[in-house]
């Protein structure tokens, strides 16, 4: 009898424990996702600036209409792709991020733009959107890492195992440019 | 990567136990006073603190903000500051965007309050907000989300709910006491008649008690405040990965010593930096709610190799030379390597203030006084080839940096 009751004991506990790191790893799977949905926000803000930014430029910088393009083709490109993974979008984004702040450095010589309410606010809001992007992408890199180790980790690996849970790929940018944010002076 | 700040929370916890234990002990010794039976003085020690908890909890932000004459902003109103709070807010997880509240004060300083992060708030003073770069900025904001993450908020007001009903019935009680000793008519004597000397004693202790026991309370409350301080601060870098930035914004605040109008003690642990603080207030000081602002400098700079709350933990333990971190040792070495980012080349001010009250037009000369303005503040300004000038804030300690206008590295 007692023998009985000893193994329903442990075969509660482990039901328990099943259960408990189950609900773990769905919780930090989501997390996961949601941090993803916020990167897709910030990203497409972004795209969603640009072609006002390119506008607004387009008046004042007459010699510039390559970098002019530049912004405009990598952002198209960019959108184009915003359904792939994240190792694929994080080199379309580094390449988009780069000619940004390449016409934001250009546009330091006329002083007439930077004299443009508009382009002053579109200007901070586009340093926002920089920093949103990149901290999105701290905050996700930081949930995926947690939820890599819960995977990888025993005893919650064999649970993983047994849902055949994945782990999280990071969101990195590999255009050297890009790591490197362009220094601009907003003065 | 919020398990470090769970084994913090254990601390508080005990404190605020401690706390508990002296709001009990004032309450049982009440009731043997006032009614012949300790139950009754527990009873209403527990009444009061109800009532007012739930008015902190409920009315709570509200009754803050209105006494520090906060008003509510939007987007519009102050684009970079309503930027920059939802960085934060991004950076640091939080589900919901915090209301955003601006001060009319020339003093230096900002708040958050709420009592879970899903209804919080924070505020900032105008003088705070026209002094600070982007990077200092978000610096302050990082450490008052940080408050908010923490559960800070929460846990101040539990604690200050308690210390105040301490304070209160130890008041009521020991005039009571002291005023039936003087007559000789108090409720006590002539119910049991004699007893004499163990009565004697009881009395005693009680009125020490009455009389010590707000003061052990307010210095247990301004422990828990400080170590929570060292914590958002450590969240703060954290977050921007960028710890100058809160170190430069500590040094502006801390070099204006002028008083908030429209703080009191009881608010005091929500605000960035103390806003009764004197100059030259000693690092070791029991009776304050902040940690000294040249010392929460001084950790920041320490902050060699990184940006991660282990980072924090060592440079603590290197500047304030002791063992004990602010967080355990195994919580701290959970996280992975965190990098500290570049500053940022911004200059301070908010664009979005109504023209005329911060830097709104770019007229002109503005920009050679804007370069005056920076040089005062030890920002150096490097010449490319190619005609453009760089404006580098103090904290960069690179030696080159890559014109962006023409690609060239400018040697520093």
């Amino acid at each position: 009898m007692l023998a009985l009751w000893i193994v329903l004991g442990i075969v509660v506990i482990l039901i328990l424990f099943i259960i408990g790191a189950y609900n773990g790893l769905v919780g930090f799977r989501n997390q996961v996702k949601n941090a993803w949905a916020q990167i897709d926000v910030q990203l497409k803000r972004r795209y969603d600036l640009i072609p006002n930014l390119v506008e607004t430029v387009k008046g004042y910088v007459k010699h510039e209409r390559e970098t002019l393009e530049a912004v405009t083709n990598a952002r198209n490109l960019a959108q184009k792709a915003s359904s792939a993974g994240a190792a694929e979008r994080g080199k379309l984004e580094g390449a988009l991020g780069a000619a940004l702040g390449r016409l934001l450095a250009v546009a330091e010589a006329y002083p007439d733009l930077k004299a443009n309410q508009n382009f002053l606010a579109l200007q901070e809001e586009l340093t926002s959107t920089e920093n949103k992007i990149s901290f999105s992408r701290q905050y996700y890199n930081d949930s995926v890492l947690k939820f890599n180790n819960k995977i990888q980790m025993f005893p919650s690996n064999v649970i993983a195992g047994m849902f055949s849970f994945k782990i999280g790929e990071f969101f990195e940018v590999t255009v050297a440019a890009e790591k490197e944010p362009p220094k601009v002076s907003f003065t | 990567m919020w398990e470090q700040i769970r084994s913090n929370q254990v601390r508080s916890v005990i404190l605020i136990a401690l706390i508990a234990g002296l709001l009990l002990a004032v309450g049982y010794f009440l009731g043997l006073y006032f009614f012949d039976s300790a139950v009754g003085g527990l009873v209403i020690a527990l009444v009061v603190w109800a009532i007012m908890s739930l008015i902190a909890f409920y009315q709570g932000d509200s009754i803050l903000l209105g006494m520090a004459k906060a008003r509510k902003i939007k987007s519009d109103d102050a684009p970079r500051l309503y930027n920059v709070v939802e960085e934060m807010k991004i950076a640091s997880g939080l589900e919901k965007m915090p209301d955003i509240y601006i001060i009319d004060d020339p003093a230096l300083n900002a708040f958050a309050t709420g009592r879970d992060p899903s209804r919080a708030s924070v505020a900032i003073t105008t003088g705070l907000l026209q002094k600070l770069s982007r990077d200092e900025l978000q610096g302050v904001i990082g450490h008052e989300i940080a408050h908010i993450k923490n559960r800070d908020v929460l846990l101040m007001a539990i604690t200050s709910v308690m210390l105040g009903t301490i304070v209160i019935l130890s008041w009521y009680a020991s005039r009571f006491l002291l005023f039936g000793a003087m007559t000789g008519s108090g409720r006590r004597t002539s119910s049991r008649g004699g007893g004499g000397g163990a009565q004697a004693i009881i009395l005693i202790v009680g009125l020490v008690l009455m009389i010590l026991a707000p003061i052990l309370a307010q210095l247990i409350y301004y422990a828990i405040s400080r170590k929570r301080e060292y914590l958002a601060d450590a969240s703060s870098a954290l977050y921007t990965r960028y710890p100058e930035g809160l170190a430069s914004a500590l040094e502006k605040i801390g070099g204006s010593t002028r008083q908030l109008k429209s703080a009191n003690q009881a608010t005091a642990p929500m605000y960035t930096v103390n806003p009764f603080r004197k100059e030259g207030m000693k690092a070791a000081d029991l009776t304050s709610t902040h940690p000294p602002i040249s010392e929460r400098v001084r950790i920041l700079r320490s902050m060699a190799g990184g940006a991660s709350l282990a980072d924090y933990n060592d440079a603590y333990r290197k500047v304030r030379s002791g063992k004990q971190g602010i967080i355990s040792k195994n919580a701290a070495a959970a996280v992975g390597a965190v990098g500290i980012r570049q500053a940022s080349l911004s200059v301070p001010g908010e664009l979005g203030l109504a023209p005329g009250k911060a830097a709104g037009k770019a007229a002109p000369g503005t920009h050679d006084a804007s370069d005056i303005m920076l040089r005062l503040d030890k920002w150096r300004t490097v010449d490319c080839e190619c005609g453009a000038r760089w404006k580098i804030p103090p904290g960069f300690r690179e030696n080159n940096i890559l014109c962006t206008r023409c690609g060239r590295r400018i040697r520093l």
